[in-house]
């Protein structure tokens, strides 16, 4: 396929880094969220943090178990959003 | 009489399962010898790795002796802070998949210095890129060796530490320059599937005989909890071991350490270690996407859709994996606790060694097998890593050095020649500085090699993907300034950390004894060094900004094809491998 030129161009890179940036910064703040927000909860929560779960601390529990799905289901949702928007920008393209 | 001494107590169960690893590892290496013949094949294995393939193999290759051995070790010493290293070595990958696994391999160059040159247009920015492969690789291989020796003064107990190092040194070495890369996919990814196995069949006999992971836990009492003891004999604990309430809790033992030293108070020590955390959690997240024998993997996928999928699985693998080595730690303290007595090799290193050996006295041959079965995995572990250290580092020299600095038209023979001689020459080195890394800890010296990582290349990778303002002068300056910094912070701790060695290794460093009473004096700056990336990372970027701002006459005429060949889908046909293809086609 031949390059696009000039201000086409430019205008089809912004198009497409602009869409891929914002999905991943969407999802790079839902996962900061927890991945920040813990030691805050540690810090300014400590009871309620250290409040039993079947025998584990909250905290330990969140950051020991929990956090494992919880990054699977972002790491999910961005393949599935971002393949889809690569094929939304070959339609576009052609 | 004294070698037959220790020959009694060797165990053959686990030499048997050890010696199975070590054959397969060589066995296979040597098989693909055959198949490998092209340069291309040694470096990215031509490409052609399959989604399932490449993630085993990159999990594979990741699970270091730190994940296998040095998070157990962490968590049995330092209690819940440790935790947030398995979290975040397999939660980094977020970072990568988000925002650098797919343009990364659309790119299509083979390792990061290729990137380097070919985003910037300069064989200068190459030989400034190559030094931290170096860097970064020998960091993360010295806790690899002291996994070996360990692994190897466990299973013989007359071998002295240096021995171990030097034979797995050896071994892999030889296994590397005759290899090379395709041999070494086929084999990281049988490794995983070995490792996972290793770490979750003793866990779960384990489990059923001395109690649940969160029994276990419940047995210690935190301050606003007390232990709810529920069938659970502990072993009293030692007076090193830290106590219930401090080892539970977050800001425990490994984050209040400085603030300890400087004899503040609990009050005052706890901003103290919420900066530590923050610091750890930055230098481990964004050190994991700027590993680089980690990204020369994502090359071996065919396209930059299989790279995302790739990554996805390799966070569903490793995540699957990092939930089982804290449980050894914490059903260690309960079961084990005289290792807090010992230090180096014969500490808490080795509780994943040592804790199925409890099995043994219960219910004899069985506890063997399931010993033999963790001493496997933990070779699985040193080996498989050190090999793509290895790969990576011999890369870096064979083909950055030799063949595009030093000789550019040589023959595929002679680069060919010169990956066997860079392989031998960085695996003598390794197994140098691995003699003296013995009293450190194995998952403290990874997160450094993670902490220099995250201020050099992931500033780096992160800025040049999306910005198109950068210059080479830019990333330049951030990589080496932020990259050095980090490097010579991690330098500095382990130094003054070796002086306090009650052995050899306290003569040896002897002359960075003055630094401790300074660290007593500043907790602060104590922190920063040990955990430099909370300052590095954003120094790295911050200079990256600058500097290109005030040259950005320079930046590359081309930057919108270059950004065009990172972003765009590979449907559009703008990808270009960098490196079209140019020594596999022979």
């Amino acid at each position: 396929m031949a390059l696009p030129s000039g201000q086409k161009r430019t205008a089809f890179l912004h198009y497409l880094m602009a869409r891929q940036l914002r999905l991943s910064i969407l999802c790079a703040l839902t996962f900061l969220v927890l991945l920040l927000g813990l030691p805050l909860a540690n810090y300014f929560l400590p009871d309620l943090m250290a409040t039993r779960l079947f025998g584990f601390t909250l905290s330990w529990f969140v950051l020991g178990i929990a956090f494992f799905p919880y990054v699977w289901i972002i790491s999910f949702f961005f393949i599935r959003r971002s393949l889809a928007l690569e094929a939304e920008e070959v339609a576009k393209a052609k | 009489m004294h070698i037959s001494l220790a020959a009694a107590a060797i165990d053959p169960w686990i030499v048997v399962f050890s010696l199975v690893t070590v054959a397969i590892t060589i066995y296979m290496g040597f098989r693909s010898a055959k198949t490998s013949k092209t340069a291309g094949d040694f470096f990215v294995a031509g490409r052609s790795v399959s989604v399932g393939w490449n993630a085993s193999a990159i999990s594979g290759e990741y699970l270091s002796a730190a994940s296998f051995m040095g998070i157990a070790g962490m968590v049995m010493s330092s209690g819940y802070d440790a935790l947030w290293y398995p979290v975040c070595y397999a939660c980094g990958y977020l970072f990568l998949l988000l925002f650098i696994a797919g343009p990364l391999r659309r790119f299509g160059a083979y390792t990061i210095p290729d990137f380097a040159e070919g985003r910037f247009d300069s064989p200068l920015f190459r030989k400034i890129a190559v030094v931290f492969v170096l860097f970064i690789g020998f960091f993360y291989t010295m806790p690899q060796m002291k996994g070996a020796g360990t692994t190897l003064a466990y299973i013989f107990p007359g071998m002295p530490y240096w021995g171990g190092v030097a034979l797995v040194g050896g071994v892999i070495t030889l296994n590397v320059s005759l290899g090379g890369m395709k041999g070494i996919t086929l084999v990281q990814a049988l490794q995983y599937w070995m490792k996972l196995f290793a770490i979750t069949v003793p866990i779960f006999v384990l489990m059923f005989v001395y109690g649940g992971y969160n029994q276990n836990l419940a047995a210690n009492s935190s301050k606003q909890t007390p232990a709810v003891v529920q069938n659970i004999e502990r072993k009293p604990l030692v007076e090193k071991a830290p106590k219930d309430e401090a080892w539970i809790a977050p800001f425990g033992p490994l984050t209040t350490k400085a603030a300890k030293a400087a004899h503040l108070t609990p009050e005052q020590s706890r901003p103290y270690s919420l900066l530590y955390t923050y610091s750890l959690i930055i230098a481990l997240v964004c050190g994991t996407a700027g590993l680089p024998h980690i990204l020369v993997r994502f090359y071996t996928n065919p396209d930059g859709v299989a790279a995302k999928r790739t990554t996805m699985w390799v966070m569903i693998l490793i995540g699957v994996f990092y939930v089982f080595p804290p449980v050894f730690g914490v059903i260690g303290r309960n079961f084990l606790p005289e290792l807090y007595n010992a230090t180096g090799s014969k500490g808490p290193d080795k509780v994943v060694l040592e804790l199925p050996t409890l099995i043994r006295e219960k219910y004899g041959i069985f506890g063997s097998i399931l010993s033999g079965i963790t001493c496997a995995g933990a070779f699985a572990a040193f080996m498989s890593t050190f090999s793509g250290l290895l790969v990576s580092m011999t890369g870096a020299l064979a083909h950055d050095v030799y063949g595009r600095m030093l000789r550019p038209n040589s023959t595929p023979e002679q680069r060919m020649f010169a990956f066997k001689i860079a392989a031998i020459l960085i695996g003598v080195v390794s197994v140098i500085l691995g003699c003296f890394v013995e009293p450190l800890e194995i998952n403290f010296m990874v997160g450094q090699a993670f902490a220099i990582a995250a201020a050099s290349y992931f500033p780096l990778l992160f800025m040049s993907v999306w910005w198109r303002g950068m210059t080479m002068a830019g990333a330049a300056t951030g990589m080496l300034t932020g990259g050095i910094f980090a490097l010579i912070a991690a330098a500095l701790t382990n130094a003054s950390n070796l002086a306090l060695d009650k052995g050899p290794m306290g003569k040896i460093f002897a002359g960075f004894a003055p630094l401790n009473p300074f660290w007593v004096e500043h907790p602060l700056l104590r922190i920063l060094c040990e955990q430099p990336a909370i300052w590095t990372v954003p120094l790295a970027i911050s200079l990256m900004v600058l500097v290109s701002k005030l040259t950005s006459a320079k930046i590359p005429a081309d930057v919108e094809s270059k950004m065009l060949v990172l972003h765009a889908p590979e449907a559009l046909g703008y990808r270009q491998d960098y490196i079209a293809e140019q020594v596999s086609g022979h």
